[in-house]
């Protein structure tokens, strides 16, 4: 079977039963919808060229980073992609400093150093992202290697895309991670794409968890993109590498789908390098509705209402930020 | 007197008793050579926590580095040849060099990044290589290349406890060759260089084992009523272009010498930096034949410059209109520099 064989599983996906935990839903709904509104609206500024930097959107693809988030303390780590706007967010990052790091401005997480594609909030234990695919891997497992060695409870989450399994540092990384026992625990994003080719034109052996179970590492592959199921068994695994009941690494293989192009604000279905009807698939499925169809209606409208007010903020923080004097250009070239 | 090698093993030694947060990794750290002794006993000091081996994988062994400075450790990660180094490239210059700068100075990566110079004994195309330059180019990193045993003491220590990451250049000659080294010494000053020898005619900058060649170079060119002023500059970055500038003006005559190749290397950086400053300079350059490194002795010697060829240089430089005295010759009478043979 070829790989990425899940986006052609039918949809069976069920209503939510009332019976699930309507905190849990609530903040897990709170989150997504943030965001995704926060992504449409970097979508709709897009083209007024406020936003001076690449910008790689992760809608449709949101649900991983609230469900592996959500179980973490804010003194655990994620390391993220260049598409980290989700984890970013997901991991307690300002939305107004994003906003306005994205705008280029001083007050944003950076001050205007590192636009969308390298966002950064160690307070809330979010490492810098890369723009070179892979690079921050090693990154976070000498990150959990240092929490190891000091003797610490904490927990890193490493978010990676299906082509970063195809930079040399993936399988070098895993190695040295399970060689140690690190409290650390891998989460591929597996959208089928890097840029536009597909795993059939990538990888020889589609079975990613096999791959990465040779080198000692445990696994397990999600069959669809459930934020409930994800988060369930994001929360009890990261429990059990925080207390030591197993060892990590751990990896975790999840299929997703990106709605938008590669990079920039815009559908490119049109462009004909993949099936409009797999959109319509996971759009079908769209895990913003599904948690926001699972509370009462009221409840629902009220968050919305708070995010929309955060982006507001966000918006209003970018627009009237400055941005850095060009006398500031050397500051920090050297610590 | 102490041998560079053991003056490197007790810069880490004394950076490892200082701060519990430094150690030491790298492919045979912990073996029983000790990566040609400057680890040997560090492993039984500070235990197998702080003092271990790894897998080959350097790319990733670099990243481990920058991920553990991030969260505060302040590790030397140890290559047995700078060739080694090519592997961490995307590491080194992707994020090392850029994070405190690209995250808005939210994180450091105090690291150190240990290569070795082969030389001699059939090192061949791919344990020789100088490749210094490649990071002086890129904003962010720290590169410093001791060439005397104090210097490697202090520099260490220098390295470990800046907290931007360093390229640590070692050269396999240098191993073997003793000086005087004052254990209470404290960190060297990043930036600062040393002018090592007072003269007037022409400056003669020495990089790395280059530096003992530049010294040897004008002991011989005294005999030839040439003066010739020798300066270490010890850091490639941040080079201490003041200390060179002010030489050259006195000397009007620049000679670098390199333990590389010269197409955009040290060598051509100093003397653009110094044709910069000062008006009218006069300039060679001196480094690798511009090949890979042969393996055959014949063809070794072709490839190296060395005393000689400095000599030739200086006066060319200095005395166009005079002959050349027989520089190889008078060399044959000076003390013998170190050699090691091989396998490693």
């Amino acid at each position: 079977m070829p790989a990425g064989h899940h986006r052609l599983n039918p949809c069976r996906r069920k209503p939510m039963s009332k019976n699930f935990d309507n905190d849990l839903i609530s903040r897990l709904y709170r989150k997504i919808r943030l965001i995704r509104r926060m992504e449409e609206v970097v979508a709709e500024i897009y083209p007024s060229d406020k936003i001076k930097s690449p910008v790689h959107l992760s809608i449709g693809q949101e649900a991983i980073s609230v469900a592996f988030c959500d179980p973490l303390r804010r003194q655990d780590v994620v390391s993220m992609t260049y598409r980290g706007h989700a984890a970013f967010l997901a991991k307690g990052g300002s939305p107004s400093g994003m906003m306005a790091e994205l705008y280029g401005k001083r007050d944003g997480v950076a001050h205007g150093i590192a636009g969308s594609m390298h966002l950064v909030d160690m307070d809330n234990g979010i490492l810098g992202a890369s723009a070179v695919v892979g690079t921050t891997i090693p990154v976070a497992v000498g990150y959990a290697m240092a929490i190891k060695m000091r003797g610490e409870d904490r927990v890193v989450v490493c978010f990676l895309g299906d082509g970063a399994t195809e930079e040399g540092v993936f399988p070098e990384s895993l190695n040295f991670a399970a060689l140690h026992g690190l409290p650390i625990l891998f989460v591929c994003e597996n959208n089928g794409l890097a840029i536009h080719s597909p795993l059939s034109n990538r990888w020889a052996q589609p079975d990613l968890c096999r791959r990465v179970e040779g080198y000692g590492v445990e696994t397990h592959r999600f069959e669809d993109m459930d934020t409930i199921v994800l988060r369930a068994w994001a929360a009890e695994r990261i429990e059990a590498i925080r207390t030591g009941a197993s060892e990590g690494p751990i990896f975790a293989e999840c299929p997703t789908y990106r709605w938008l192009q590669h990079v920039g604000p815009n559908d490119d279905h049109d462009q004909d390098y993949r099936d409009a009807g797999e959109a319509a698939h996971w759009r079908g499925k769209d895990e913003v509705a599904r948690l926001g169809d699972a509370l009462a209606p009221d409840m629902r409208s009220a968050i919305d209402e708070e995010v929309e007010a955060i982006i507001a903020e966000a918006v209003a923080y970018a627009e009237s930020s400055p941005f850095p004097q060009p006398g500031e250009l050397n500051v920090g070239a050297y610590a | 007197m102490t041998a560079y090698k053991e003056a490197v093993r007790l810069g880490i030694a004394r950076a490892m008793r200082a701060d519990d947060d430094v150690f030491l990794f790298g492919l045979d750290v912990d073996d029983h050579l000790g990566i040609q002794g400057t680890t040997l006993g560090l492993a039984e000091e500070f235990g197998a926590k702080r003092c271990f081996g790894t897998p080959l994988s350097e790319d990733a062994m670099t990243g481990v580095a920058i991920g553990a400075a991030m969260a505060g450790m302040r590790p030397i990660h140890t290559h047995i040849r700078m060739d080694f180094l090519l592997l961490c490239m995307n590491q080194l210059v992707n994020i090392a060099a850029k994070a405190h700068y690209m995250f808005g100075g939210q994180v450091t990566v105090p690291m150190v990044a240990r290569g070795i110079i082969g030389k001699s004994w059939g090192q061949g195309a791919q344990h020789s290589q100088g490749l210094h330059s490649l990071f002086m180019h890129i904003p962010g990193l720290h590169v410093v290349a001791p060439a005397t045993p104090q210097d490697a003491m202090t520099c260490m220590m220098a390295s470990v406890a800046d907290n931007n990451p360093v390229v640590f250049v070692e050269h396999r000659l240098l191993y073997n060759r003793e000086g005087p080294v004052d254990i209470s010494a404290g960190a060297s000053t990043i930036g600062k260089g040393r002018v090592c020898r007072e003269g007037g005619d022409v400056t003669i900058v020495g990089i790395s084992n280059m530096l003992h060649d530049a010294l040897k170079a004008a002991a011989l060119l005294e005999q030839a009523n040439v003066s010739a002023e020798v300066i270490d500059p010890i850091w490639l970055a941040p080079l201490d272009m003041d200390l060179i500038t002010r030489s050259v003006e006195k000397t009007g005559r620049l000679i670098v010498a390199d333990a590389a190749w010269t197409a955009c290397g040290a060598s051509a950086e100093i003397v653009a930096a110094v044709a910069e400053r000062v008006p009218g300079v006069q300039v060679a350059r001196i480094g690798f034949a511009p090949t890979p490194c042969p393996t055959t002795p014949s063809l070794e010697k072709a490839f190296y410059p060395d005393a000689v060829t400095i000599c030739v240089a200086a006066m060319r430089l200095a005395v166009p209109e005079a002959s050349i005295p027989p520089f190889a010759a008078m060399a044959e009478d000076m003390q013998q520099d170190p050699v090691f043979k091989g396998p490693f």
